[in-house]
């Protein structure tokens, strides 16, 4: 008898998603899909409204990452103002918006790693799911609980000091930001009372990549065949080869490190980038067109990061990427699980870099905004937590926004994390008649891995949870498991 | 010296200058009654009906009704304060206010009001009328979504020969501020400022200015609104002696 298995709501990622798997007479799999569910339509409704308003109106995409939308739509319009890109800003519009975002990149990739993704790693895989969450972290793990809870308020801090709000703040603007980091603001930082001071910080961050190490260490045939498989990698890098998560040029490698593209303008973005329509599901799956639909997808995030860059430009995390692509021997990284040991890598890196610009006297400045020859179009590129975020506008001659393209994160990642499912599917499920729990965990874990925004990625609204459902050969419904 | 003439809000002995009306006289003796489309030095037109205040029992618009000797207003009575609370419920239902991508939040008039009234939301259902916005001037961009149609813009932005920038067109329900093109295409951008303070909420925006005040720094995000009547009582009080 044919089944099909349904994973709705995926649980633990932002965003609400679903997975369905058939399997035939004799248990195999024979289609496996992670359906995004839910539709939004910013790119629509932000035609007509003033293009100074995007950056504000169009984060709203989401609660999690927001300031990621509301940079990269500030760098588009950068481009429409005549502030250009890179340098165009000045120093203390560019160093506000980067201590933003990295303040954002911290407090997200905590959040992930302590309360989303740790459940999976402390408590187990097949833990009993009353207990396989936060609350089995606070309960078992209660000092680690609370440093994710304090590194998350940490980068919610610095949030607010720069965008003026914790959630959904309007500090950068086109061309700059609207204000500077007073000495109060940023001596709390540098030296408040622990542990919410920035030292403090650093030292959490490097004790949860040991940590990730440790566990590693004891659990390596988990951490490095679960979810493996070839992909390309693609990020924006620092124009000589560093990791940059602000700004930068695209990049991307082939599963044994080549380039494909070779650090390019991401103004071209559409010259390279394509997005597939399927009937099945709202989320795009964006290619490389010159490898075309079947082989050009790619993975971006964390891992794709470290597999990109050639070097990360903090000490620390340069010494932990060091060892992360050691054990890959500097071929690129293509294990699910590794996501999580490069997000902490990053969340290292973000910490050391929230550090530098904190130092940095220029994010004391007066000169907030810079402005030159008007634009009728603009793209705006950022490293989000989630991965490679594009923002694209083009406005008509009453400053109005007429066109609006967004590529979002976990859009690049939707055919990784399809892959993602099947591997799990294949491994977890062949041959089994009964569907237990752990298995339909084991898959969300897979999509866990990736982090994904299902909110964001389909520009969409809703509660996020995954569901798993399972269907005889004629498509009748016979056994259903909401997670 | 214009007459002063005696007359009590809630009980409160206030002072007014004979001719003068009541929100006016109110504000100047320290008391806040809640107001929209009223705005100083402008013709007072009582369109929005947020200044309703009772007068020997009956429903008057304080920024309308001369102070008369003796008068006893009644203002921040349980059924007042309801019905302006409805009044502000109904703007909000019948435009489209979505104050998170707003230019104006934080210094808006109809936004710091429902922050006052304690609106959490609407009892009324929300009409999500579809609206035009009209971007074609060179300065400003009118969001009609945001319109509460108070007429401020109308009263108080005018050319030397005192025509107006701006007017209503279409009727009843259906009104509509516009923009008149020809005067507008020669706009001084101290004037769009001017319109752009004039408008209580979002419906008049300066073009390429947006966001540049940041969060919590906005008027009504350090003090509530109606928090800032400066009484005069006093000196008119000393005048009176004299």
């Amino acid at each position: 008898m044919t089944k099909k298995i349904t994973i709705e709501p995926v649980t633990r990622v932002e965003g609400h998603g679903k997975v369905t798997i058939h399997l035939d007479e004799n248990a195999n799999i024979v289609q496996s899909r992670l359906h995004i569910v839910e539709f939004r339509g910013f790119e629509r409704f932000v035609q007509g409204r003033p293009y100074w308003e995007a950056p504000v109106l169009v984060q709203r995409l989401c609660g999690i990452c927001p300031v990621s939308h509301h940079l990269a739509a500030a760098k588009a319009l950068d481009v429409i103002v005549g502030a250009g890109t890179g340098n165009g800003l000045t120093p203390t519009g560019e160093k506000m918006r980067r201590l933003m975002h990295y303040g954002q990149t911290f407090q997200s990739h905590a959040l992930h790693f302590f309360h989303l993704a740790s459940p999976d790693l402390l408590l187990g895989i097949d833990a009993d799911p009353a207990i396989r969450n936060v609350i089995g972290v606070i309960l078992n793990f209660k000092d680690l609980a609370v440093q994710g809870v304090m590194m998350r308020k940490f980068g919610q801090e610095i949030i607010r000091a720069t965008a003026g709000k914790k959630i959904h703040g309007t500090g950068a603007i086109p061309g700059g930001i609207n204000k500077n980091l007073s000495l109060a603001e940023r001596d709390e930082f540098l030296y408040g009372a622990d542990p919410l001071n920035i030292d403090k910080m650093i030292e959490w961050a490097q004790a949860s990549v040991d940590l990730f190490k440790a566990y590693h260490k004891d659990h390596s045939d988990m951490i490095d065949n679960f979810a493996k498989f070839p992909s390309n990698h693609l990020s924006i890098v620092r124009e000589d080869g560093a990791m940059d998560l602000y700004h930068g040029v695209l990049r991307a490698i082939d599963t044994n490190g080549k380039k494909i593209l070779h650090d390019v303008d991401y103004q071209d973005y559409l010259e390279y980038i394509g997005e597939e329509v399927r009937t099945w599901s709202y989320m795009k799956f964006p290619y490389l067109r010159e490898f075309g639909k079947k082989d050009g997808w790619y993975t971006v995030g964390p891992l794709a990061r470290l597999n990109t860059c050639d070097f990360i430009p903090t000490p620390l995390a340069q010494k932990e990427c060091e060892i992360f692509k050691a054990y890959t021997h500097g071929k690129p990284n293509n294990m699910s699980m590794h996501m999580h040991w490069a997000r902490l890598i990053e969340l290292l890196h973000s910490a050391e870099m929230m550090k530098e610009l904190l130092n940095d006297p220029d994010i004391m400045g007066d000169d907030l905004v810079t402005k030159g020859t008007k634009q009728k179009e603009g793209v705006g590129v950022i490293e989000a937590p989630r991965g490679t975020l594009f923002h694209h506008y083009r406005i008509n001659d009453n400053d109005q926004i007429d066109m609006a393209n967004l590529i979002v994160s976990t859009t690049n990642n939707n055919q990784p994390m399809n892959n993602a499912v099947r591997m799990v599917a294949e491994k977890m499920m062949t041959g089994h008649k009964e569907i237990t729990e752990p298995m339909m965990n084991a898959v969300e874990v897979a999509i866990r891995a990736y982090d994904p925004c299902l909110s964001c990625a389909t520009h969409a609204l809703g509660k996020m949870p995954l569901e798993i459902a399972l269907y005889d050969k004629n498509n009748i419904l016979i056994d259903k498991k909401r997670s | 010296m214009s007459e002063k003439i005696k007359f009590t809000i809630d009980g409160k002995e206030c002072i007014a200058k004979k001719g003068q009306y009541i929100l006016e006289a109110a504000l100047e003796n320290g008391i806040y009654i809640p107001f929209l489309c009223n705005m100083k030095g402008v013709k007072p037109a009582g369109s929005c009906r947020l200044c309703n205040v009772k007068i020997n029992g009956r429903n008057m618009t304080a920024c309308t009704t001369p102070v008369a000797a003796g008068m006893e207003v009644e203002s921040e009575i349980p059924e007042l304060q309801e019905l302006r609370l409805s009044i502000i419920e109904m703007l909000f239902v019948e435009g489209n206010h979505f104050c998170p991508s707003c230019e104006k939040s934080g210094n808006c008039e109809l936004q710091a009001l429902a922050y006052k009234f304690q609106m959490l939301v609407p009892r009324f259902p929300y009409e999500f009328p579809i609206k035009e916005v009209d971007a074609s001037s060179p300065k400003l961009y009118i969001d009609r979504n945001r319109c509460i149609k108070c007429k401020r813009c109308i009263r108080n932005i005018k050319d030397e020969n005192g025509k107006s920038y701006f007017a209503f067109y279409k009727r009843a329900h259906d009104v509509e501020i516009c923009l008149d093109k020809e005067l507008a295409a020669t706009m001084s951008d101290e004037l769009a400022q001017k319109a752009m303070d004039t408008c209580p909420v979002g419906a008049i925006l300066r073009k390429e200015k947006g966001f540049d005040q940041p969060i919590g720094t906005r008027k009504f995000d350090k003090q509530a609104i109606g928090t800032d009547i400066i009484s005069v009582v006093e000196n008119i009080n000393m005048e009176v002696k004299e």
